[in-house]
């Protein structure tokens, strides 16, 4: 009785259609639910624009000096400044940095039974209706930000077209990691009862070295690479728009590109490997 | 067919009682203490327990989410722990207490993601949910979002959702707590037809009893741990000793009361007596002696109460009655 390795089907071309169903369905179900919180959806919006504009000064103010007559600071110029920032605005939704304590709650009220009794592993059960959820965002929360902060500002736009392409990948990408890494730190709920402290954790880092805060490459070199090897953090924001600003030239793109698919790829095996370990030693509270 | 097969099965729980300001001591607690269970294609069996019994943490154990300590057990062939996601496509399950259904959704959308992550084929499913919303008569409320359900419409809802993939058992963890009159008896003429069609396995855990004398035939009790009885209600009374009581009133009351063995008086207000029987007399009996004394006016026949019998069993701690 030691083992738990839940066995799901073997993926066949038979029920190929089948499982590409389960997807689409799932995804759009993420996508209905938050399309119902509308009232939620303008009030995020607003929030991340008025902030658009504090960051915005705050950033050209800091970086004042170095980008006044054109010149750079840490690689980037005035406009990638503002289009680093309302772009990041912008994906903040997207992402979902912050916020998401659906797991752990469900695991603190017991409910996490109903997930695990269903036929899909429950990391695919929460990521699809993610994925769902992001694409509302993207048509919402990203769009308005943008849009306003190319009003207000002079903004880059993307010199290449590849870059287009490239920085649909990384936001996929992103939202990928950070979904990883929220279920990751929800799944702390399993050994812990009160996860506040793990989530702020998250917060907190997310937002500084995710390139929230301000660009990880303002840190010293040697620092700079430390986090973005190191941590998953700068594959949250900070790669999608280094990509979007074309901070650095196409192999430089790829090979961020790379860093975040290593990142998502890593942070999905682990997991399934929490889940499999947390459902060996799980006790569902209450009756 | 052996549906449900559980040999010894057991489920410890680590406790660490606090002993003083640093020191903590674990101590293993056995929720569930080598339970022998097998249930047979088409039963409709009752699940008893007094809280903290070990109901639940059985109904886990057999659906896959515990982990067994010890034991061994196999519900459609499978080994539900290692085999949990093959097995949650032929069982269907309900906790009273928790919801499968998405919250913000319609119960629609919510059939209608369920399909998909049961990969029902259309024609099926379709069929299946009108047969749920004719009988339990969800029409009203199908496109309503779950969360602004009240509890009734919200198990109706629940029950469905556990039926639209064909399971070959259904687990019912208390699905009547908290139900009015109403929707009780609309729960329980649903599971009764279930019961009788015959296909579907029930696995049954409540503590309203009623729902238990409507539904099951067998019925298996657990008390810490451990099954104390198993058999149909009326083993359960013959066990534990219930008894009959006919009240009777006479004009005047009686000189003198016929001796009969296993009748005992158990009350006397004027012409109107009490009598308890036990298992060996016959309510016949009785009746025609006291008849025979003359001036009987009326006469009623209560049978045991089987919350009185399951209390009595509870009381028992689980020891092998006398």
């Amino acid at each position: 009785m030691g083992f738990v390795t839940a066995t799901a089907d073997r993926l066949t071309i038979r029920n190929f259609t089948e499982a590409a169903g389960l997807f689409r369905t799932l995804g759009a179900s993420g996508f209905r639910r938050f399309s119902t919180y509308r009232q939620a959806t303008v009030a995020a919006t607003i929030t991340n624009t008025m902030f658009g504009f504090v960051r915005t000064y705050v950033m050209l103010a800091v970086a004042g000096s170095a980008v006044a007559l054109g010149g750079q600071a840490a690689g980037y110029d005035a406009p990638q400044l503002v289009t680093y920032v309302w772009a990041g605005q912008g994906l903040i939704g997207v992402v979902a940095m912050w916020g998401w304590t659906d797991l752990a709650d469900r695991i603190r009220s017991g409910d996490v039974v109903t997930d695990l009794l269903r036929p899909v592993h429950p990391v695919l059960g929460y990521l699809l209706p993610d994925l769902g959820r992001a694409a509302y965002a993207m048509l919402t929360r990203f769009v308005v930000p943008v849009v306003v902060g190319a009003l207000a500002f002079d903004m880059y736009l993307p010199q290449r077209a590849a870059t287009y392409p490239m920085f649909a990948v990384s936001v996929l990408l992103a939202v990928l990691v950070c979904f990883a890494g929220r279920y990751l730190v929800n799944a702390a709920g399993y050994w812990l009862l009160d996860t506040r402290g793990v989530l702020m954790g998250w917060a907190v880092c997310a937002g500084m070295l995710g390139g929230l805060y301000f660009p990880i490459r303002f840190l010293p070199d040697g620092l700079a690479t430390a986090v973005y090897l190191g941590t998953p953090f700068p594959s949250l924001l900070q790669v999608p728009l280094d990509v979007l600003v074309e901070r650095d030239p196409p192999t430089g793109q790829l090979a961020l590109l790379g860093l975040q698919a290593l990142w998502a790829g890593l942070l999905f095996t682990a997991c399934v490997l929490v889940q499999r370990r947390a459902e060996r030693r799980l006790v569902v509270q209450g009756g | 067919m052996n549906v449900i097969e559980a040999h010894g099965l057991r489920k410890d729980f680590t406790v660490r009682v606090r002993k003083s300001l640093l020191r903590r001591e674990r101590r293993e607690v056995a929720a569930v203490d080598g339970v022998d269970l097998i249930v047979q294609r088409g039963e409709l069996l009752g699940y008893l327990g007094p809280n903290g019994a070990g109901k639940s943490t059985t109904l886990k154990m057999l659906t896959g989410v515990l982990n067994p300590s010890g034991g061994a057990v196999s519900v459609c062939g499978l080994t539900p722990v290692p085999q949990r996601i093959l097995l949650a496509r032929r069982i269907g399950v309900v906790f009273g207490q928790r919801s499968q259904l998405w919250w913000d959704l319609p119960l629609r959308d919510s059939y209608e993601l369920l399909r998909h992550i049961y990969r029902v084929p259309a024609a099926e499913h379709a069929v299946r949910l009108r047969r749920c919303r004719g009988l339990l008569e969800l029409d009203p409320f199908l496109d309503t979002p779950v969360r602004q359900l009240s509890l009734g419409q919200r198990m109706r809802g629940e029950l469905t959702a556990a039926l639209l993939h064909g399971p070959e058992v259904l687990f019912l963890d208390e699905p009547t707590i908290g139900l009015d009159v109403v929707s009780k008896q609309a729960v329980r003429g649903f599971l009764a037809e279930l019961g009788e069609s015959g296909d579907t396995t029930i696995v049954l855990t409540t503590h309203d009893l009623a729902d238990i004398e409507r539904l099951c035939r067998r019925i298996v009790v657990i008390d810490h741990g451990r099954v104390v009885h198993d058999g149909g209600i009326d083993a359960l009374h013959a066990r534990y000793g219930s008894q009959r009581r006919v009240t009777v009133e006479f004009d005047a009351p009686p000189a003198t009361l016929p001796a009969l063995p296993g009748v005992y008086l158990a009350a006397a207000t004027g012409p109107r007596l009490t009598f308890t029987l036990d298992g060996t007399a016959s309510v016949g009996t009785l009746v025609s002696a006291l008849s025979a004394l003359g001036g009987l006016r009326d006469l009623s026949v209560t049978e045991p109460e089987i919350e009185e019998v399951i209390a009595r069993l509870y009381r028992s701690e689980g020891r092998a009655p006398s």
